[in-house]
């Protein structure tokens, strides 16, 4: 008898692990306002600064700006409607594609050749994506205003820059905006707070909703603001730069040679704390999407 | 008064560090201490915030930069003890001179005793060098102890030839001691493999771990020498405790002869594929799967032995001479510990090597188009299930030894083999989550297969730390089982396994 029941007990759990998938995430976040303005940019000057886990000495010789925020489903939607309009993208199966140049083939072991054509910026039919679209039009879907713009692929993220005149920031341009010249580990500091951040098991607000893995939180959340009761530390980089840690990775612009995937920095919702280091690399081809991937861009201090 | 109290430590030192039972509870013990400790660091533990109160309470210095390094240096102290184990399993089980097998016990002992505590000592206590020094001087022991071991195991001698044809010979060697031989020496060299790119650690060589450069282009000979490194030890330590489990089941006749030239030239050929990894990355890769065939037919071939055993055995028990199919799987599986041995094995290739092999072929379909954060989690997932199955073996082996018997060998046994196989096969689902459900879509997968995980692990950690406790108890009883283990000496068989000195006899 015992033993039947620890055998049901078993069988239980399995079976409860077999669950039906439901897509996520059930219900709109409550708005926020951060008081932080996506459309704001931040001035990085150019210098020495330390480079990596191991503190390379590296030197950018120019002054530059990045937004002080990811780009918004708020701004992406807007950026979708011009384009849409201008015909620099269209919507082919599900997919707002566009036109990439290709990347130079080389054959290395694993490289994937990204040859010139249209390439997928963003999926329609994704439950991951925050746009509605109406089949002329694109908004954000509510409550996701000033979230960060995610589903979108390295060609999408691109794009997005240089339909304004900016560009996408290489790896060592984002490392500079995100630590500044002191060698620190987070934009922040040298240590992670659970309030510091967007990370997993963060227990951040959405956590409580959809679990650790959670949901993106506005942009500019973590600047020492207290949300109905969830008090935020002020995590801005040197340089005032927000969401350097967490939330979601940012595509960085650089292609190298022998590689196709494209590299993203500052880790994200799904990721645990040490992965926030600003050192951190994770990779995907340029046609990957997810929801926990997104984009800032950069521009030259001239404008 | 004083006398007495010297007398009693005296006779548990003894059997704590001069018996084969007592240097592998001792081994177990600090490993799971390490574990207990070391497990807070991450994972649950670390979200439900006692890492905070850990590094709290014990002072460690957690310098974010370092953490790969601190990682390393705790794998490697953990890793110490586990072959100081095996070390100790062969010294028991192969025939050697009894000086030859207390040379290399002490040596091996105090070798990853001192690697452990100054490694962990440098790693997250302060970073004095001196304790860094002094961590490679333990380790230092601890390969010359291997060196030790391979003298003493030189299949060419006379005294070892084997006189019974029904084990693997070939004009009169031991090919199994042979086995045992070139997988200590093939540890050796590969050992070296890690300690020359070590040695260019701070003038050259940035620490790294393999999981965070496997989509670099470009590797260096050092980075090659390293992957190289972790992956054929993790092999060895892997054919050590299948050719250990073979002699525990005295592992003879027609399958042990075919196994054991297989098992001596998967050894070979996956070892020299793997030191070829460094000049020769894209063919070495091909040779390396070429090794693994044989040595897992090997292994193959020791699970239908052992099975067919416990078959026997079993029916034999009960009187059973005409068994149906379900007698005889009641047969097979009334010992879990020696049940459970070889079915890791085989639930390895569903968890381990079967994945790997189809990461391996569809690496360009499936792995490769996920983000890197996600194949990192697939292969960190990999090894660790790798490791935990053959940590759970070795406690099989061990539970054995000392006499696990009745009611408690039962539930030791299935508790582990049940709750471990939960968490490996919740885990591999987890790893492999991509291939069937969307990132968008895959929390309630997350949650169910990190609950499983935890619960399966959390069952295993309790069972592990009930059994340590129990020896922990023992020895403070005057006339415990630790007493009568050592009077025994190491002839002390237990239920249902044929010790091996006997066998030895046998031989």
């Amino acid at each position: 008898m015992k033993r039947a029941f620890v055998l049901l007990t078993l069988v239980a759990l399995l079976v409860a692990g077999c669950a039906p998938v439901r897509d996520m995430p059930p219900a709109p976040p409550p708005s926020m306002e951060t008081g932080i303005d996506p459309q704001t940019w931040a001035l990085v000057p150019g210098g020495e600064f330390l480079l990596g886990q191991h503190d390379h000495e590296t030197t950018i010789d120019y002054d530059y700006e990045v937004m002080v925020t990811e780009a918004t489903n708020a701004q992406y939607a807007r950026y979708l409607n011009d384009a849409l309009a201008t015909g620099t993208v269209r919507i082919v199966d599900d997919q707002v594609v566009g036109h990439y140049p290709g990347d130079e083939f080389r054959g290395y072991d694993h490289e994937k050749e990204i040859e010139a054509g249209e390439w997928p910026h963003i999926p329609l039919d994704d439950p991951g994506l925050r746009l509605d679209f109406n089949g002329a039009s694109f908004t954000p879907k509510p409550g996701y205003e000033n979230h960060p713009m995610v589903m979108v692929t390295w060609f999408g993220a691109k794009a997005y820059c240089e339909f304004f005149g900016w560009r996408l920031p290489t790896e060592i341009e984002w490392e500079k905006a995100a630590r500044g010249p002191d060698g620190r580990p987070f934009p922040w500091g040298h240590e992670i707070e659970s309030n510091n951040a967007n990370f997993y098991s963060s227990h951040d607000p959405s956590e409580k909703i959809v679990g650790a893995q959670g949901n993106t939180t506005p942009v500019g959340f973590y600047n020492g603001r207290s949300y109905e009761g969830y008090q935020t530390l002020d995590s801005a980089s040197p340089y005032g730069v927000y969401d350097m840690a967490g939330n979601v990775w940012e595509w960085a612009a650089d292609v190298y040679e022998g590689a196709h995937y494209r590299y993203m920095r500052g880790g994200s919702k799904a990721n645990y704390a040490y992965n926030l280091r600003v050192w951190t690399r994770n990779s995907a081809g340029p046609d990957y999407f997810g929801p926990s991937a997104g984009f800032r861009c950069l521009r030259a201090v001239t404008e | 008064m004083e006398v007495r109290l010297m007398q009693a430590i005296s006779k548990r030192f003894n059997y704590l560090f001069r018996s084969t039972k007592g240097l592998a509870l001792v081994a177990i013990a600090l490993i799971s201490l390490v574990a207990a400790i070391w497990g807070t660091l991450s994972g649950p533990l670390a979200e439900w915030g006692v890492k905070d109160i850990m590094v709290r309470v014990l002072g460690m210095d957690l310098v974010e930069a370092e953490r790969e390094g601190r990682i390393i240096m705790l794998y490697h102290t953990i890793a110490m003890a586990v072959v100081a184990i095996e070390v100790y399993f062969i010294t028991d089980l192969v025939p050697m001179k009894d000086h030859e097998r207390a040379t290399i016990n002490a040596t091996i002992t105090a070798g990853y005793l001192i690697a452990m505590v100054f490694g962990l000592w440098y790693a997250y206590f302060g970073h004095d060098r001196v304790f860094h020094g002094i961590f490679l001087f333990g380790q230092s022991l601890v390969f010359f102890a291997g060196v030790l071991l391979a003298a003493a195991l030189w299949p060419w001698k006379k005294e070892y030839r084997v006189k019974d044809p029904d084990y693997a010979h070939a004009g009169g060697v031991d090919l199994e001691r042979l086995a045992f031989f070139l997988v200590v020496v093939a540890a050796l060299g590969s050992a070296l493999f890690g300690a020359v790119t070590g040695s260019y650690w701070g003038s050259g060589h940035e620490t790294f771990l393999a999981e965070d450069v496997l989509r670099e282009p470009h590797k260096t000979a050092l980075e090659l020498a390293i992957i190289g490194h972790l992956h054929i030890m993790l092999a060895l330590i892997g054919m050590g405790i299948t050719l250990i489990i073979g002699r525990w089941f005295d592992f003879k006749g027609l399958l042990h002869k075919i196994a054991m030239p297989l098992m001596a030239i998967g050894c070979i050929v996956i070892t020299l594929a793997v030191w070829a990894v460094v000049p020769y990355e894209p063919y070495a890769h091909i040779f390396i799967y070429v090794g693994a065939v044989p040595s897992m037919l090997a292994a193959l071939m020791l699970v239908i032995f052992g099975w067919d055993k416990l078959i026997r055995e079993g029916l034999a028990k009960h009187g059973i001479t005409k068994a149906s199919f379900w007698q005889k799987l009641r047969a097979l599986m009334h010992d879990p510990l020696r049940f459970g041995s070889l079915w890791q094995m085989v639930f390895m290739n569903f968890t381990v090597s079967g994945v790997g092999i189809f990461m391996a072929v569809t690496l360009e379909e499936t792995m490769r188009v996920m983000p890197a954060s996600e194949e990192r989690i697939t292969l960190t997932g990999h090894w660790h299930i790798l490791s935990a199955i053959i940590a759970t073996i070795i406690l099989f082996y061990f539970a054995d030894r000392v006499g696990l018997k009745g009611r408690v060998r039962r539930w030791f046994g299935w508790l582990v083999i049940v709750s471990s196989d939960l968490a490996f096969g919740a885990v591999t689902v987890f790893s492999l989550k991509r291939l069937f459900v969307s990132e968008s879509a895959q929390q309630p997968l997350v949650n169910w297969t990190v609950l499983l995980t935890d619960v399966g692990l959390a069952t295993v950690l309790v069972a592990l730390a009930a059994f340590m406790l129990w020896r922990l108890f023992d020895l403070f009883r005057k006339e415990g089982r630790w007493a009568q283990e050592l009077a025994a000496g190491e002839l002390a068989s237990s239920e249902e396994t044929t010790s091996a000195s006997e066998r030895e006899v046998a031989r």
